[in-house]
């Protein structure tokens, strides 16, 4: 059973390992480290358009491979990081972005967080004003705990 | 207790008007930032002869549409008939055959209707990045001054022609012809 297994899932994983060696293809040639560097990063940072969540990184499309071709060349050329997302940016968009620039469209993206926490913050502070306004609270008055008393008695006598 | 319950509301509220415009929202549906760009230059072989070489250039001259197509998208060939139709009216068709063969291009053209001008060759999408292309087909309008005034990602449909295309080229020609009439009666 066991054997079998593991079988088939060697055999799932292989053609996909296999795929995704093709699809990324054979390593690429830099300058210096320092272009590899920059290389690395961009490919992690820039979405594919065409499967959107991923990163060109790690998508198998073609348009993935064409645009990692494309930052590739432009490093080797000396265009710097900046100057890369720009060309990505101005052809496709901020989207191709994965971490969004903060401007005018994007504020709230940017302040959704800190606007959450603000919240968390504000119900918990009424929470604790409530409970210490609870705790302020008089307690009975000596004519409710006599008429209290009262009752709990009359209880107890009912029920012997 | 009624303003906790407003606010409790307003916050529900506010998350599910979110979410629903979430749903609204068509992913794929991205604006391109080109449209009002100048159309990007390239340099690429034609596809019927490798020895012409066009340029954006190719392209501007008049209100046009480009095309991007190949032969394994389905969809580019379902929406030929529309660009047949376009063609047959008067509306000049330029194309980027992307990532595909030239043989099998060729010859899916020489057994079927060609509606395209001028058709420039960009087998590995290089033309494909700076024009943004991202899914085939896709169609830009240009202006007669080569700016790109519309872009559609997908096939055209006739709604999307008789709504949005149709009027545009209409309006671009006339802005075209009364700047060309502008530039004839002005004194040289």
């Amino acid at each position: 059973m066991i054997p079998r297994l593991f079988c088939l899932l060697l055999a799932w994983l292989l053609p996909a390992g296999l795929a995704m060696a093709l699809a990324i293809g054979q390593p690429l040639e830099f300058a210096s480290e320092a272009q590899q560097r920059q290389y690395d990063t961009l490919v992690r940072e820039l979405r594919c358009t065409v499967c959107q969540s991923e990163t060109i990184h790690e998508s198998n499309a073609e348009l993935a491979a064409d645009m990692r071709r494309r930052v590739h060349a432009m490093t080797l050329a000396g265009h710097d990081a900046d100057a890369i997302v720009a060309f990505m940016v101005q052809r496709y968009g901020d989207y191709v972005r994965y971490r969004p620039p903060l401007q005018v469209n994007t504020w709230l993206l940017w302040a959704s967080p800190f606007l959450l926490m603000l919240g968390g913050v504000l119900v918990w502070w009424r929470i604790v004003v409530g409970r210490r306004s609870m705790a302020e609270r008089p307690g009975f008055t000596a004519q409710e705990r006599a008429m209290l008393d009262r009752l709990r008695q009359a209880d107890e006598l009912r029920r012997s | 207790m009624t303003l906790r319950m407003l606010i409790a509301l307003a916050a529900t509220a506010a998350l599910l008007g979110l979410l629903f415009m979430g749903l609204g929202i068509n992913a794929r549906d991205l604006p391109s930032p080109l449209v009002g760009k100048p159309a990007p230059p390239f340099v690429l072989e034609s596809l019927e002869d490798a020895s012409v070489t066009l340029t954006e250039q190719d392209f501007i001259g008049e209100v046009a549409l480009v095309n991007v197509w190949a032969t394994w998208c389905s969809t580019c060939r379902a929406e030929k008939p529309l660009l047949m139709e376009l063609a047959r009216g008067g509306i000049p068709i330029h194309a980027f055959n992307y990532r595909d063969e030239r043989e099998t291009a060729l010859r899916y053209l020489s057994v079927s209707d060609n509606p395209y001008r001028t058709i420039a060759y960009d087998p590995v999408g290089d033309a494909g990045i700076d024009w943004g292309v991202y899914a085939t087909p896709e169609t830009y309008v240009l202006d007669a001054e080569g700016v790109i005034r519309y872009k559609r990602i997908g096939p055209l449909t006739r709604q999307l022609l008789l709504d949005e295309v149709l009027p545009l080229i209409e309006r671009l020609r006339a802005e075209a012809q009364r700047a060309s009439e502008a530039r004839r009666g002005a004194p040289t």
